[in-house]
């Protein structure tokens, strides 16, 4: 699966589209035609790419550097003349570079911190769900247990132990976000699990692992792209919980929920500083559901019916 | 034969909580000690003399081991001791007085959210595709896309500070103090429940049995109510399980910006603090708390659904 | 969906004047129509307010930053438990309304003439808030317990002037052994180390305040809680919801209880200061502890009259690890850091409040004290920079071989825009590429201290007594936050003459001396002096800015609002006290406790 995946790992969207490209199978040619019928995640389709367009090409082609600190404008309100067109922060840096930076590492975080889980959940939930019995049996019980645990605290005692090195934010939320995975990987992996062509490739003497890795794995890939878009939001959103605790990424480094936070301390004396980052986060939590939701429908046999 | 299969079933999980405990009580007891700094650094330094005294007073200054068996011993009296930070009061005493405050708080956001969130679901799925679905949805989804720190801050501006309507903060009891901590919980887990709602709503309504339903010509009002809000329901009750969970336990963003002495904040500031006593007293409550919901909604679901049985596994 | 239409269409309302709401200068800034006037304040001869001026209840409600640790007065950190325990205790001196020492329950004293026996006569009539007399022994008995390593005080590092101390808190020698000696029960004496001119000033501590025997024999840990708290001060405690509120009333046994105005105080524990503010404009508390960190033109300007901004006696500044790369031996470049930063800018724009720009260790007014300057104080900031470059350069750095240093600060928002700032500056004058790590603060403590991993790192001091000298030692070898790997025989020596000096002009040249050799030395980069910054209702009254910030209740009142009837019947409607049905606060999270006094941490 990882190969199929890689090429378009940055943009959701384009995954999405390649998933829905694979040829040969009437499903996603079904799928890929229902979700191009629904408008409203088209739109947000169009407006996710140009927005991954925006934070990745933007702030090269902006006078600003993000650290650099304009010290005869600092908090000042957004202006054509000073050019700081989303106005600046307390210290004078541009809030427009800002923002598209703060960009950046938010979908990268939504990203890898998803990969990170559904690495993990799918690996885990298809080797329960295709081994059954007892190892299904243990490895279940043991995600019962890990459910049981306070995750959000795990993550802020992670952060409080070993400081917060960007990839630790990846890890730390990817690892609280496996179990959901895992568990609706496995029962579908049961269900695949006595299908014909399953069946016919273990007949073959095709040894477990390929049998999971080609013919198990692949055809949870709906589910499972379901499930990213709609994890990548909620990702999104722990980063911006985190950077609330003040745990979020290290300055200079911004995200989305960083500068947010920023801004709704000082909502009243510089509005700037909360609209501008908030409407970039709250339009791109959209457009991840919507997408979501889009690819779900699309994806569900039920409707065809 | 289904009641028996209930009963071992709730029989393994209050079993199964002993395991999970120990667990968690391991991780969070050596994760915590592995952060670096102790409970009582300060940027006023400490003769080493001091030092000595307050390490022997609280058990510091033997092995860890030593000091994690001592722990186990005195949990299992039930007492998570005192705590390190907030020297006058016991981590019981602070947990029993957090705990009430965060759950109902989190009680009341999670059945607003319940109502209002089924509600509009539902209404969105029987218009489904409609101009109005579209805008109930829409609205619902804002739920979930501002975060509640801006969402706050926003309704004490406007509510409390320019309109007066209520206090700004602060903790008392009365319902007015409830009441913008109630709504901001509740706003994404209303977003979230709508969702839930209308999805499956609409997947109960496509159903052949409701077609059967409707075939027999009872009014679409009773068909709903009998025969389709029953099983759309499901999904939303599993996820009312780990939210409730989430919700009682206390939200520090809640917490922190409407002043509200509940739950979530003694853990953060706690971890902060390396109150040993307290983070752990509270992870140790919220895990039980949490095993204890999941099987109430298991049990729930069950009850709801005919089709689950706890007797055999697949 | 009627119910919450309400909150929408204001969280949308809100949503669309945002944009607009910060500009829209003349009707924001809170509700006017709760801003109400009060009458003119009217003093009596003895300084007493005016009957006639004052509001029928006497109820101040305190923002007060984080929950108490504790209420017990010798084991107490922090700023939040040591306002508080002013209000409910007094110790053998106490502070008038700006901060002067005056005589508290010792109504007169003598010091020997080598400075090192201080004789104390206690007021004769005094009692504690349960009735029982008030004697010497009672403060020997505190004092003692305050020092036993049982109690495991951390704040009783500041007994160890006393003879003794330092051996008695090892466990080395009894309690019985401590330099404080019974001579009658009124009076008592407490013998020194060494001349400790602020001495008196230490006393007014909750470290060193009273507490009552038979009270801890009765209660033992639990003395401190509502209902049990016996104290000596102007207030009892009435009532304490952890991370709710602490009330205090007022005690009518206090000695000067006719003079004492204010009947109740609320303590609110509000972290968040941007919450506080909110609660403040809505007419929910009279005090706050602090306000945002980057308001300071929003509230000039909707908030003039309530705004109160005034030095503290605390300086921040970074520090150099001088035990690593690239600072070992290498004064140039701690010197040419020093100087490229402007810390105009720095005062005026990043930290805004009037903190004042600093270019040496000790903060202006500390009793008396000159601080050193330096000679580039004089300079021009282009002067600055150019030697700065020069030194830069000197030390083997350049555009091509650009210098790569870290600044390690704790989380904070003001010490992260200080350092972002500073970064900037590094890098516009001599092309330093900074790295900011952020830690949090126990880490950051531990990090400091272990000397390994940092270079330069956010410090910063606010002292727990009127002296210079808490200041200068923290420089001495092996001093236990000598986080700088300072080492210089010349300034311990100095420090050690500063130790036994009597005379107040020659201790002074001293630390100046002292400070002089260590800003040579450049130790630290200076950059400004503290500030403190809070809204006070206008109707509040009586209270006196002072650098150490402490504001016991007991001088304040409050003032009549204007249209409310002079008469004696309350004015049903006044917005004075809906009595205890308001509480703001509590809150989480961001800046773990500063313990100790108030601290370097981020006033």
């Amino acid at each position: 699966m990882s190969e199929r995946t890689t090429p378009s790992v940055e943009d959701p969207f384009a995954q999405a589209l390649a998933a829905a490209d694979v040829p040969g199978r009437s499903l996603w040619t079904d799928a890929s035609h229902r979700l191009l019928k629904n408008r409203a995640a088209v739109v947000s389709g169009i407006i996710m790419a140009v927005m991954v367009l925006l934070v990745v090409f933007g702030p090269m082609l902006l006078p600003w550097e993000p650290d650099f600190t304009d010290w005869d404008h600092t908090s000042s309100p957004p202006s054509l003349e000073t050019g700081h067109w989303f106005g600046t922060d307390a210290v004078g840096r541009d809030l427009l570079v800002r923002t598209l930076e703060g960009g950046r590492i938010s979908l990268l975080v939504g990203l890898v911190a998803t990969l990170v889980s559904l690495a993990i959940g799918v690996t885990y939930g298809a080797v329960a769900g295709y081994y059954g019995g007892l190892t299904d049996r243990v490895m279940m019980r043991v995600v019962d247990i890990i459910y049981a645990l306070p995750f959000m605290f795990f993550v802020i005692l992670l952060m409080v132990v070993f400081g917060r090195h960007i990839l630790l934010i990846f890890v730390a939320i990817g690892a609280v976000n496996w179990l959901d995975m895992a568990r609706i990987v496995r029962g579908q992996t049961l269900s695949l699990k006595n299908m014909e062509f399953v069946e016919a490739a273990r007949a073959c003497g095709v040894d477990h692992n390929a049998i999971i890795r080609r013919h198990i794995i692949p055809n949870l890939l709906g589910v499972v792209m379901v499930y990213v878009t709609l994890t990548i939001p909620q990702v999104i959103l722990v980063e911006s919980f985190l950077s609330f605790l003040g745990l979020g990424v290290q300055e200079p480094m911004s995200s989305w929920g960083a500068l947010v936070n920023d801004g709704a301390q000082d909502m009243e004396s510089a509005p700037w500083t909360l609209v501008f980052p908030a409407v970039f986060l709250t339009v791109t939590l959209y457009c991840f559901n919507y997408i979501g939701d889009g690819m779900r429908d699309a994806l569900d046999p039920k409707d065809r019916l | 034969m289904k009641q028996e299969g209930i009963l071992r079933h709730a029989a393994t999980r209050l079993l199964g909580l002993i395991p999970t405990l120990l667990v968690l009580i391991t991780i969070a007891f050596f994760l915590i000690r592995v952060a670096p700094g102790g409970p009582f650094d300060s940027e006023k330094a400490l003769p080493p003399e001091i030092r000595a005294n307050l390490d022997a007073k609280y058990h510091l200054d033997e092995p860890l081991l030593q000091q994690y068996f001592r722990y186990l011993g005195q949990i299992i009296s039930g007492d998570f001791g005192p705590s390190f930070q907030y020297k006058d009061w016991s981590v019981n005493e602070l947990i029993a007085q957090g705990f009430p405050v965060s759950a109902t708080l989190g009680g009341l956001a999670m059945l607003l959210a319940f109502v209002i969130g089924s509600l509009v679901g539902i209404a969105a799925a029987l218009r489904q595709n409609s101009a109005a679905d579209y805008s109930i949805m829409g609205v619902a989804m804002l739920g979930i896309s501002i975060p509640n720190f801006v969402v706050a801050p926003l309704l004490i501006l406007g509510v409390a500070v320019y309109a007066g309507w209520l206090p700004a903060g602060g903790w008392d009891w009365s319902w007015q103090r409830m009441v913008l901590p109630v709504v901001t919980l509740a706003l994404p887990v209303i977003a979230y429940i709508a969702r839930l709602m209308r999805g499956s709503m609409i997947e109960v309504l496509h159903s052949n049995f409701i077609r059967t339903a409707r075939a027999k010509g009872l009014p679409e009002r009773v068909v709903i109510r009998r025969h389709a809000l029953k099983p759309a329901i499901l999904p939303v009750i599993s996820y009312m399980g780990p939210a409730t969970a989430a919700l009682i336990t206390g939200s520090v963003v809640i917490e922190r910006i409407y002043s509200i002495p509940g739950l979530g904040s003694y853990f953060v500031q706690g971890a902060l603090n390396r109150d040993y006593t307290l983070v752990m007293g509270v992870v140790v409550f919220y895990g039980v708390v949490i095993i204890v919901l999941n099987f109430i909604v298991d049990l729930l679901y069950a009850w709801l659904n005919p089709r689950i049985r706890y007797d055999e596994t697949q | 969906m009627t119910r919450w239409k309400p909150i929408w269409v204001f969280a949308v309302a809100c949503l669309a004047g945002l944009a607009a709401c910060g500009d829209r200068d003349s009707d924001v800034g809170g509700p006017i129509s709760r801003r109400p006037e009060p009458v003119e304040m009217v003093l009596l001869e003895d300084g007493q307010p005016d009957r006639a001026v004052l509001a029928d209840q006497q109820v101040v409600r305190r923002g007060n930053g984080e929950e108490p640790a504790t209420l017990d007065p010798h084991l107490a950190i922090g700023v939040p438990a040591a306002h508080i325990l002013r209000d409910l205790f007094e110790g053998l001196t106490s502070e008038s309304a700006d901060g002067d020492v005056i005589p508290g329950v010792a109504l007169r004293w003598n010091i020997s003439r080598d400075a090192r026996t201080y004789t104390f006569y206690l007021r004769r009539d005094l009692t504690w808030s349960n009735g029982d007399p008030l004697k010497a022994e009672d403060f020997v008995y505190s004092l003692r317990r305050a020092a036993d390593p049982a109690t495991a005080a951390n704040a009783a590092r500041m007994l160890l002037p006393i003879l003794n101390a330092r051996e008695v808190l090892a466990g080395e020698l009894p309690v019985e052994e401590l330099g404080v000696s019974l001579l009658d029960e009124y009076s008592l004496q407490i013998t020194l180390t060494g001349p400790t001119p602020y001495f008196l000033g230490l006393l007014t501590n909750p470290i060193a305040y009273p507490v009552n025997r038979r009270n801890i024999e009765e209660f033992g840990e639990q003395f401190s809680r509502p209902g049990n708290l016996v104290s000596n001060g102007a207030y009892v405690l009435s009532d304490w919801v952890p991370r709710v509120e602490v009330v205090l009333e007022k005690n009518p046994a206090f000695r000067e209880a006719d003079r004492t105005i204010v009947e109740r105080v609320h303590y609110y524990p509000v972290e968040d200061h941007s919450t506080e503010v909110k609660a403040f404009r809505a007419g929910e508390i009279d005090w706050t502890n602090e306000v945002p960190n980057n308001q300071f033109r929003w509230l000039q300007k909707n908030y003039p009259d309530e705004l109160v901004v005034s030095p503290w006696m605390g300086s921040y500044f970074l520090g150099f690890n001088l035990t690593r790369e690239p600072f070992i031996d290498n004064p140039s470049l701690r010197m040419a850091l020093v100087l490229a930063i402007d810390r105009q800018i720095l005062a005026d724009k990043v930290a805004q409040f009037g903190e004042q720009p600093s270019f040496s260790l000790v903060p202006p007014g500390m009793d008396g004290y000159v601080p050193f300057v330096p000679e580039y104080a004089d300079w021009t900031q282009e002067e600055r920079n150019h030697e700065a470059r020069r030194l830069f350069e000197q030390a083997g750095y350049s555009e091509e071989r650009p210098l790569r240093v870290e600044i390690r600060y704790n989380t904070s928002e003001n010490h992260k825009k200080m350092a972002l700032a500073v970064a900037s500056m590094w890098k516009q004058v001599l092309g330093v590429n900074t790295t900011l790590v952020n830690e949090e603060f126990r880490v950051f403590l531990q990090n400091r201290e272990q000397k390994v991993v940092t270079q330069v790192f956010r410090a910063g001091w606010v002292s727990d007594y009127n002296d210079p000298y808490s200041f200068l030692e923290l420089f001495r070898t092996g001093h236990g936050r000598n986080d700088y790997g300072y080492s210089n025989s010349t300034f311990d020596a100095l420090l050690d003459e500063i130790g036994t000096e009597r005379v107040r002009a020659r201790r002074e040249r001293l630390m100046f001396e002292a400070e002089r050799v260590l800003m040579i030395d450049n130790v630290i980069v200076p950059i400004y002096t503290y500030v403190t910054k809070r809204l006070v209702s206008r109707q509040l009254r009586g209270w006196q800015n002072n650098v150490m910030d402490h504001h016991q209740t007991r001088h304040m009142f409050k003032l009549r609002l204007r249209g409310d009837p002079a008469a004696e019947p309350a004015a049903p409607e006044q917005p004075d006290e809906p009595v205890s049905a308001e509480e703001p606060p509590q809150a989480a999270a961001e800046e773990p406790a500063p313990e100790g006094e108030p601290e370097g941490q981020e006033p």
